[in-house]
């Protein structure tokens, strides 16, 4: 656990742990919304986000991607809404026509393009490149004081570690409007709060946290952290406060240890190479669900109703 | 290109292209049956947990395979251990949302992720076992059409024929599960076992399709052609035979478009001709489209400025609102001075004398239902019988109907 483990496994567990936080606290507030699944429809449609940015702007380069794919996360949730109105079709085949006509609308793209020359693929696409956020100059702890060494952090992890203090403060600052919208929306209409607004912002800030995520973990596991992590914390307890806290842990748990094992399980067995941290991590996170579904305490609906 | 379209449209551009329409074809009618009563259930995206459930089956069976001295590429192993675990990512979705209090998308969403992470495992784990040779599996995602056999189409034609014998034979019992589970329950029907039966055949037809649209998109040939179909009937069974025709046309253009260039993947084209399929239902369905509700909200602000001006004719008004100017001149009711014509006059004395015997008809009618359905706009002969109307006439006693409103 010296200079290796700080030099190449620090900064993908900090980015795996920032990334399973983003995603995990919107993530409660879309899973007692009914809203889970826009989590998987907004990391589908952000394959041709990506691309699209691509075409236009002819570079890899982070910002336009991100602003691609946040424009396309903005349109799928519009289109799901707009085919929900209008067609008078309910939410879920709403989605399901939306995220795979957009994501065909992304294979296409990319087929027709010459990519070649750039790491932009499907696969780079869904799971992501945790393995190579490497952070070449440290050379030991040491590092961790040292400026120079500390200018050479992969940029995945600073814009992370915004994202997911942007994510925070948002949280808090519009805490009561969230929680009282989310519980009970009659009410929150009839004091002021903006039901609407605050239903989109939240779609909003968890395309960004997808968006942020997925350009350094892949869209696995940001699936699996907008809804595993909070499923887990919503059968332990009933308060709000405690199950952002448990989703959070539930979350920054599981990817320290899905890295670990991704890592080092292999040698441990025997074998020389690792399996993919983004799949372990998601893998880990589905146990924790499966025990906290036998086993936790707020598991049963009895216990959801009786008081 | 357009001979390259039409050489693909008549299955005359070789074996291979004509062994994927037909199977993409097949494939369709079978997607679009299976989606009905997914759709008409309000379930549509357990198959989306289902399609990225089949991953780890998938490597779990090439690995399989490989330990046992296998080729690790038969299709029947692979498709044979992609339909285990989807069946086990069905169970684990049915099972979280009966024993725990999360709802059925947070089971879904766990499920799909989960399951498609350890798929994605398990690539990374074949990847280190046989250089080389694990070729091809990433074809399972996206699908490839490009070493498509003839026993892949057979596959896929015993498989979808499978699926949508199922669905006929099941159609009563899924037709009453889908609309109103609890009375199907209290008949006596097993609401678990139908909706089981239900999702069997989605895992049939989304296994069977895998290799050729694979497994991300399979789930729209599931979804929308059901979605578009709905749009043009309220009937379940036309439901069925509209979505397997909507189905199997997108599967049939989409690999005719596909093989008139060469980056034009079959998969994602056909689901966008599915989705070109769904626009023009959306727009265009005579009762549920976009266009018809467009059209009938112009005809009610219609009628309603037409009604308006009607009345300040009678009532000796001058008509002051612009559009409802402009309406009464184009109807013909009014000149270009705003003087009402002959043909003007005669529509406003109906439309008081209509509204007077409206106001009759509620104290010598008993009928909420039609006073319910009355919107002051449809015309009086529309709702009532002509016998009614003479008694309300009657009722309303002289002087005669037609020359009293005139006057007013």
């Amino acid at each position: 656990m010296g200079a290796e483990f700080v030099q190449l496994s620090l900064t993908p567990i900090l980015i795996g742990v920032l990334a399973a936080i983003a995603c995990a606290i919107p993530g409660n507030f879309l899973l007692l919304r009914k809203q889970a699944l826009i989590g998987d429809a907004i990391s589908h449609v952000v394959l041709p986000g990506i691309v699209a940015a691509f075409l236009i702007t002819g570079t890899i380069s982070t910002w336009p991607m991100m602003l691609g794919a946040a424009g396309a996360a903005v349109v799928a949730v519009v289109m799901i809404e707009a085919i929900r109105r209008l067609g008078r079709i309910e939410t879920g085949a709403a989605m399901g026509v939306t995220f795979t006509t957009l994501f065909a609308a992304g294979v296409l793209l990319l087929e027709q393009t010459d990519t070649s020359s750039v790491h932009l693929d499907v696969e780079h696409a869904l799971y992501g490149n945790l393995e190579s956020l490497i952070w070449l100059s440290a050379t030991g702890w040491t590092s961790l004081w040292d400026p120079v060494a500390l200018a050479d952090l992969p940029p995945e992890l600073t814009r992370m570690a915004v994202t997911t203090l942007v994510i925070a403060l948002l949280t808090a600052v519009f805490w009561r409007a969230l929680k009282i919208s989310t519980f009970d929306e009659g009410y929150a209409n009839s004091i002021g709060i903006l039901v609407k607004t605050i239903g989109f912002g939240l779609v909003i800030v968890s395309a960004v946290a997808a968006v942020a995520a997925f350009d350094a973990v892949g869209s696995i596991i940001v699936i699996a952290m907008f809804i595993c992590p909070p499923a887990t914390a919503r059968l332990m307890t009933n308060q709000l406060e405690h199950q952002i806290l448990w989703s959070i842990f539930f979350g920054a748990g599981s990817a320290v240890a899905g890295y670990v094992l991704a890592g080092y399980g292999p040698l441990w067995l025997g074998s020389s190479n690792a399996v993919s941290a983004a799949g372990m991590i998601a893998t880990v996170s589905g146990l924790v669900l499966g025990i906290a579904c036998l086993y936790a305490p707020a598991r049963s609906r009895v216990t959801a109703s009786g008081n | 290109m357009l001979s390259a379209f039409l050489d693909a449209l008549t299955l005359q551009a070789g074996y291979n292209a004509a062994l994927v329409s037909v199977g993409a074809t097949l494939l369709g009618i079978a997607g679009g049956c299976a989606g009905c009563f997914l759709f008409l259930r309000k379930r549509t995206l357990v198959s989306d947990a289902v399609a990225h459930a089949t991953l780890p089956g998938v490597c779990f069976a090439f690995i399989l395979m490989v330990f046992l001295g296998g080729d690790g590429r038969n299709l029947v192993g692979l498709l044979t251990g992609s339909a285990v675990t989807a069946g086990l990512g069905l169970l684990t979705v049915d099972w979280i949302t009966r024993k725990t209090r999360l709802s059925e998308d947070a089971a879904i969403g766990a499920v799909l992720s989960v399951f498609f992470g350890l798929g994605v495992v398990l690539l990374t784990v074949i990847q280190t076992l046989s250089h080389g040779k694990q070729a091809g599996l990433e074809g399972f995602l996206l699908g490839s059409t490009a070493g498509m056999l003839f026993q892949d189409a057979v596959i896929i034609a015993v498989g979808g024929a499978l699926s949508t014998a199922i669905i006929l034979v099941l159609r009563r019992p899924m037709t009453l599960v889908a609309f109103d589970p609890e009375y199907a329950g209290a008949t006596g029907v097993p609401v678990r076992l139908i909706d089981l039966a239900m999702m069997g055949v989605v895992m049939m037809v989304t296994v069977v399709g895998l290799k050729l649209v694979g497994l991300i998109l399979i789930v729209s040939s599931l979804i929308i052609p059901s979605v578009s179909a709905r749009f043009w009937t309220d009937r379940s069974d036309r439901l069925l035979v509209i979505a397997a025709f909507t189905g199997g046309l997108a599967g049939y253009l989409g690999t005719a478009v596909s093989a008139t260039a060469p980056n034009l993947p079959t998969g994602p084209i056909i689901v966008l001709v599915n989705f070109a399929f769904f626009s023009i239902s959306m727009l265009l369905s005579p009762k549920r489209g976009v266009l018809a509700a467009f059209l009938r909200h112009r005809k009610f602000q219609a009628d309603v400025h037409l009604h308006q001006g009607l009345t300040s004719l009678a009532r000796g008004e001058t008509i002051r609102e612009p559009l409802t100017q402009k309406m009464m001149r184009r109807a013909g009711y009014i000149r270009e001075d705003l003087v009402a014509t002959g043909k003007g006059r005669a529509a406003a004395a109906k439309t008081v004398l209509d509204e007077a015997r409206w106001a009759k008809a509620r104290q010598i009618i008993q009928d909420e239902a039609i006073f319910a359905s009355y919107d002051g706009l449809t015309p009086i002969e529309a709702v009532l019988t002509r016998d009614q109307i003479r008694d309300i006439d009657a009722a309303l006693g002289a002087p005669s109907p037609l020359s009293s409103p005139a006057e007013g």
